[in-house]
């Protein structure tokens, strides 16, 4: 059965928690744990959530739930799983919530080799594309163009200057049985996939946006509607792999403006035309390989 | 029964015994014989672990760490540049209260690069909140290996265990293994409330601000201490069920009346009392201390054996670089607190594997009951 508004878990696992108002990262957190229940045993590393959710005596997680080290996220998912399963416990679900930096940079090399093993677990990077919780720093996967406090924008450079690494695309060449993106502002789209990750054997990751309107420089009532105009205006796809396949969940027919969505956002805010040229051409070459060679 | 074995393999057969439910575990020169019984141990089910090959040794240990958090026995092993790449889970398993095992084959640190044993690599980590026991022969290597679990999971502290780099873990031996069922006596299945459980459920390795952390780390560091008392009922039910005694936090050798005594740690400790045999034939009284744990630092065992003495001297493959060796520091310790106002020396060598010999352990003796330089290099005249 899939997962609606009207039928999610009305338990509360994840409350109590000092996230920011409008944090996207804290929405995937607490909606994933609902479809995931009481049986989610949760990693997450050093990090926004495990800064807001972890201090003693205020824990906040109502399911069994650990701090890695910031590189340990999936290597500490593996040890975890594998002790349940000695200990002769079948029913529940390791599951790793990690950043775009825990995750693609400084946890890169533990997910690789949770994935190569093939571990039965399931890790979720949830991305706001910066370093959010030591005060909006470059990670791996800051976009193009984005100002962050280690690639200020200025005359010179204008912000980040390398794109965003492709995660989804790293994890699938592992031949990992499932991966997936998302984004928090279509949910249903990303706890679907979450119900179908955890029903799946074996290493499964899933990539969900989730913004940070500190670091981005929005509204904090705007987190839903703009990781919604993300996937609206091409510049995040919702897509799974499988089966060694990947699959398009959602073509657009029509991109909406890509300029008006970065404008919006502080981080953006400097870009000049040629900048979002740049960022648009991209955009349209991805798209011409996606539509060619993906499922849809 | 006796087999002939080499350190790392009698560790393993140790390990076998102790029953863990996870090992992970990443090569490195000289620790990969332990890993390579073991991984053959499971393959041929003599032992019922899960092997899990890690991609890196930071990997390793938080990987054990999360069989610990499971709720089951773990153990790892590693030496030199990776126990140091794997340094930040050290301080967390020991803040984690995961009482996890690991053999670090003592080995030289880069650079340059040397893959000879010296004790750099353990000692770096002395403040990491691990218990730290140095085997010296084969025997006391297996033996270490199952008395470390029984002494971990009983202070709920991780216990590494340290056998010197090829001198001891490539070195064949007469090994006694005891039978699964005296071990299964020793060291019964890991029991603990310090883990997550479905049935009820918990928030673990947390943030603590100012107002609790430092209550953390002092029941941390009172855990070490009362390791002292651990270790010696672990050795009082050893000697019960196996028959074969040790002697706490140090060994003693010939020191009751010795006036220059040596102490030192690991497999050098051999060398020493075959020194001090050779000077008490020729009428001289010397002895050795042999520490056996430096974390915790038997400070009043170490008072006691050298309270009468002239003079001391610790030889150590370790050098605090801008300071002194770091076993003499501690020693230096102990000796101040227990009001001991002798010299003391301190004799670095074996940095890379580099041999200490017979003569120099003599030339040693003579250093200290002739007075020597504070800190000593053995085989480099200083000006």
């Amino acid at each position: 059965m899939s997962v609606t508004a009207n039928n999610l878990c009305r338990d509360e696992f994840f409350y109590g928690h000092k996230a920011c108002a409008g944090c996207g990262g804290s929405l995937a957190v607490r909606n994933a744990l609902k479809v995931l229940g009481k049986n989610a045993v949760a990693v997450l590393p050093a990090g926004c959530m495990s800064a807001v959710g972890f201090n003693f005596p205020q824990l906040c997680f109502a399911n069994n739930a650990i701090i890695s080290t910031f590189a340990g996220t999936a290597s500490m998912l593996t040890g975890i799983e594998a002790g349940f399963r000695a200990r002769g416990i079948k029913d529940f679900t390791a599951v790793g919530f990690a950043g775009d930096g825990g995750t693609a940079d400084i946890g890169i090399q533990a997910l690789s080799g949770a994935i190569d093993r093939n571990d039965n677990i399931l890790y979720i990077c949830y991305d706001n594309e910066a370093y959010m919780n030591t005060g909006i720093q470059k990670s791996g996967l800051t976009p193009f163009g984005a100002k962050t406090t280690t690639t200020p924008a200025g005359k010179n450079i204008h912000g980040n200057i390398r794109p965003k690494k492709n995660m989804f695309e790293i994890a699938a060449a592992h031949n990992i049985p499932y991966a997936a993106t998302a984004t928090v502002g279509y949910m249903t789209d990303f706890l679907n996939k979450v119900e179908k990750a955890s029903k799946i054997k074996g290493t499964k990751y899933i990539h969900v946006i989730a913004p940070c309107p500190t670091g981005w420089g929005i509204p904090v009532s705007d987190t839903v509607e703009i990781s919604r105009e993300i996937v609206d205006c091409g510049l995040w796809y919702l897509a799974e792999y499988e089966n060694g396949e990947f699959t398009l969940d959602h073509d657009p027919k029509e991109f909406t403006s890509v300029s008006d969505h970065l404008k919006k956002q502080g981080r953006f805010r400097h870009l000049t035309d040629e900048d979002i040229q740049i960022i648009i051409q991209s955009r349209d070459a991805k798209w011409e390989k996606i539509r060619r060679d993906w499922r849809k | 029964m006796k087999k002939f074995l080499s350190g790392n393999e009698a560790f393993a057969e140790g390990i076998r015994l102790a029953r863990p439910a996870i090992i992970s575990a990443y090569p490195i020169t000289p620790q990969t014989i332990v890993v390579e019984r073991l991984s053959e141990m499971v393959e041929c089910g003599s032992l019922r672990s899960e092997f899990i090959h890690v991609e890196s040794e930071h990997s390793a240990l938080s990987c054990a760490m999360g069989a610990s958090a499971a709720g089951v026995r773990a153990f790892t092993a590693t030496s030199s540049q990776g126990l140091l790449y794997m340094a930040e889970c050290l301080y967390y398993a020991s803040g984690g209260r995961f009482p996890i095992v690991m053999m670090n084959a003592n080995r030289s640190t880069a650079l340059p690069w040397n893959i000879y044993g010296d004790q750099r690599d353990s000692i770096s980590q002395l403040d990491s909140g691990w218990i730290q026991a140095y085997a010296e022969n084969a025997q006391e290597s297996l033996d270490l290996a199952l008395m470390s679990y029984y002494i971990a999971e009983k202070t709920s502290t991780p216990f590494m265990v340290n056998l010197d780099g090829f001198v001891l873990t490539h070195t064949y031996e007469e090994v006694d293994i005891p039978d699964e069922e005296q071990a299964d006596k020793f060291l019964p299945p890991y029991e603990t409330d310090n883990k997550l459980d479905l049935d009820d459920p918990k928030n673990m390795a947390f943030s603590a601000g100012p107002d609790y952390n430092y209550i953390f780390k002092f029941k941390e560091h009172q855990a070490l201490l009362n390791a002292k008392k651990i270790i010696k009922k672990a050795e009082k039910d050893f000697a019960e069920i196996f028959g074969r005694k040790y002697s706490g936090l140090i060994e003693n050798y010939k020191t009751e009346d010795a006036e220059f005594i040596l102490i030192t740690i690991g497999s050098i400790a051999g060398l020493c009392r075959k020194t001090v045999d050779k000077l008490r034939a020729e009428g001289r009284k010397v002895g050795v201390v042999r520490l056996r744990y430096l974390r915790p630092f038997p400070t009043a065992e170490l008072v006691g054996s050298v309270k009468n003495a002239k003079a001391v001297g610790v030889p150590e493959k370790d050098i605090s670089f801008g300071n002194e060796g770091t076993v003499f520091t501690n020693v230096n310790s102990a000796l101040f607190q227990g009001k001991i106002a002798i010299p003391s020396y301190n004799f670095i060598g074996g940095l890379g594997g580099k041999n200490i010999s017979h003569e120099d352990i003599e030339n040693i003796f003579d250093l200290i009951e002739n007075g020597a330089e504070r800190v000593n290099f053995i085989g480099i005249e200083v000006e």
